[in-house]
């Protein structure tokens, strides 16, 4: 799935320049082991609400590669009829509640499909994924204290890439600390290296647990780093806000060589066999690009259509 | 409403109450939340009843975070419950407007139609009595201006039973704007449960000579208004619009090109207010059949006064709307505000007597 999500991402990023694509994509290369750990832990008929950054997370959810990219064309077979585009994949059917475009916007909602859950008593999770930058909205807070009176079955899980839009953490939190941001709620909180994919997955694990054991709510910030810029598919080191050393140095993270090579080494599978599935995603996601490209526009009276 | 007046006589407020209960009853996915709903005062009398029924379960208070809270009731309609959310005043809706205006009013087309957001939002506008600049607003405007948000603008006791249940049935986010004034004035509402469909508004005296647009609260200074006029010979037609989004455009069209002349009263603003967008929807739509001028009854542009004095001269009412009518249908000179001392007090605004 990791890779799935990488070689997506970055066929987006070289089919961005023919100018078909006609939306703000913003990709989370370098990113794809929190989305995937996270989801690993969930069952299909839990939810996850995401940000403008969300493709990792569709897919992740088991969304339809497909109909995702037929969204980033703006064609009518895409997940949202074209009228969401990358910033707001949505598919209620496997548990992608939609993606919010405002920073922190869908966290609430997440603890809102929380409160439904938990009203109706079963023992469904819901998930809100967000950015370092969207901890520091006054809704994470207030939502953080919400979950906790309710004790909701909600986890939240902050991608901490350590840059919102061009601006590094430091320039924009007195504290590093966003696992600890829960604390003064009774929201316990843990830091998980995010490019840890069997890391992110038993501290999200342990979190799904908790949640449908009926305790409440937990934080989880993974720690990673995107490599593309805030948008669009360029590297934009170049721009000055960060280092190609920097940069460098986070690639050696690369959180699919690192799990490839403990498959390898612990003779879970070959090389070969890496280069096979390697082969089979690149197909897959050649197809979805077919697909899209060929795939027809929307009718033009679906412009006013599902407004009320 | 001429076939419900042998009907049982009840209070704005007790109807809204038992909109609530019956909604509730009828449907185990509706809830009530809001700051103080489940408090002895239960957002003057409108939750008590439901929180004296059906317990904390299902109607209780939420922590001062509006923005917040209001994004949870949009993933628990997501998630299919249909959340009622309370508000004690409609300027509290300004805290959380990033939740409905980004956020409830576009989920569903953002997901191409995959997803409803079934949402009640109550919000009460206040008024007199010292209610002063930020509790006494009347911000329908901002919320008509957004596709997406249904709002509804209840004028009568029978009207917020039956509007408040349609909202409550309704898929989309409805943000349903009762007024403080209202909350005591006494009309027929049937026991039993009935809906008044959204988007439909209705002909509460009919006229030749103008329409006068109005909802709310003004419909009642129009229905007054339209009694000073009898004496001049001039018969106004009243149409309350009860629904503002959708906008029931045709009734409005239907009544200008009977009597070719419009006023329109607003509780809120002039300024990009539902009076502007009324005025021109029939100036784009039936502008042969006018023969004045339209003319708006609003606010006038400044923030609320809190003193007495200054804030009866402040709002507009039956005398000025006649005032505006004179003037278009050609009896009258260019109105002056008529000044507060002129003005008729009519029995909703008598006998309040605060604190709020």
């Amino acid at each position: 799935m990791m890779l799935l999500i990488r070689r997506t991402e970055e066929k987006i990023g070289e089919l961005y320049p023919e100018q078909e694509m006609k939306c703000a994509v913003h990709l989370s290369i370098g990113e794809e082991a929190s989305a995937v750990g996270v989801c690993a832990a969930l069952r299909g008929d839990d939810v996850i609400y995401s940000t403008h950054r969300c493709h990792a997370h569709y897919l992740a959810k088991g969304g339809n590669l497909k109909r995702m990219v037929a969204e980033l064309y703006g064609k009518a077979a895409g997940c949202c009829r074209g009228k969401g585009g990358s910033m707001h994949l949505a598919d209620p059917e496997v548990g992608m509640m939609g993606s919010s475009a405002i920073v922190a916007g869908s966290i609430p909602l997440a603890v809102g499909s929380a409160l439904a859950f938990s009203m109706k008593g079963n023992d469904r999770v819901a998930v809100a994924l967000f950015g370092d930058g969207g901890a520091e909205q006054g809704s994470f807070t207030e939502c953080l204290s919400f979950a906790s009176l309710k004790s909701l079955p909600v986890i939240f899980v902050c991608e901490n890439n350590l840059y919102a839009t061009h601006t590094h953490i430091s320039a924009r939190q007195s504290k590093d600390n966003i696992h600890q941001r829960g604390e003064p709620y009774g929201v316990p909180g843990t830091q998980i290296d995010g490019n840890d994919v069997l890391a992110v997955y038993e501290a999200a694990f342990q979190a799904v647990e908790r949640c449908r054991l009926g305790k409440g709510p937990s934080l989880l910030e993974c720690r990673t780093y995107r490599w593309r810029g805030h948008v669009g598919p360029d590297y934009d080191y170049d721009l000055g806000y960060r280092s190609k050393q920097e940069l460098e140095e986070w690639m050696r993270r690369c959180p699919i060589l690192t799990y490839e090579r403990s498959l390898v080494s612990a003779g879970i599978c070959s090389q070969s066999d890496l280069d096979l599935i390697r082969e089979e995603v690149d197909e897959e996601v050649a197809r979805a690009v077919t697909f899209a490209k060929s795939s027809p526009e929307p009718e033009m009276d679906e412009l006013l259509q599902d407004v009320y | 409403m001429k076939e419900n007046q042998a009907i049982r006589q009840a209070k704005y407020v007790e109807a809204i109450g038992e909109a609530l209960v019956q909604a509730m009853e009828c449907d185990e996915r509706v809830f009530v939340m809001g700051i103080g709903v489940d408090d002895p005062t239960g957002v003057f009398g409108s939750t008590r009843p439901a929180f004296k029924r059906f317990g904390k379960k299902r109607v209780f208070t939420i922590p001062l975070s509006e923005n917040a809270i209001t994004g949870v009731g949009i993933g628990a309609a997501l998630s299919g419950l249909r959340p009622i959310m309370v508000h004690a005043r409609n300027d509290f809706l300004l805290l959380t407007m990033d939740q409905l205006v980004n956020h409830a009013a576009k989920w569903s087309y953002m997901a191409g139609g995959r997803m409803k957001v079934p949402f009640t939002i109550r919000a009460i506008i206040g008024r007199g009595w010292g209610q002063g600049p930020q509790h006494s607003q009347s911000l329908q405007a901002l919320f008509v201006h957004t596709p997406g948000l249904k709002v509804v603008m209840p004028a009568t006791p029978y009207d917020a039973k039956g509007l408040l249940l349609a909202s409550i049935g309704d898929d989309c986010p409805v943000i349903f704007i009762e007024h403080r004034r209202l909350y005591d004035t006494v009309g027929p509402v049937p026991e039993e449960t009935y809906t008044v469909p959204l988007g439909k508004g209705a002909v509460r005296r009919e006229g030749r000579d103008v329409t006068v647009v109005a909802s709310s609260l003004m419909v009642l200074e129009a229905l007054q208004a339209s009694q000073l006029l009898q004496s001049d010979g001039i018969a106004a037609e009243v149409i309350d619009l009860r629904t503002l989004s959708p906008l029931d455009d045709e009734l409005v069209f239907d009544s200008v090109r009977k009597t070719g002349r419009l006023v329109v009263a607003d509780t809120g603003w002039e300024t990009c207010g539902v009076a502007a967008e009324v005025s021109a929807r029939v100036a784009s739509n039936v502008f042969g059949s006018l023969k004045a001028p339209i003319r708006r009854v609003c606010l006038p542009n400044s923030p609320t006064p809190t003193c007495p004095s200054l804030e009866k001269e402040f709002y507009p009412g039956a005398e000025d709307i006649a005032a505006a009518v004179r003037t278009v249908v050609g009896r009258g000179k260019e109105p002056m505000r008529p000044r507060a001392s002129a003005r008729t007090q009519e029995s909703w605004d008598k006998g309040f007597t605060g604190p709020f």
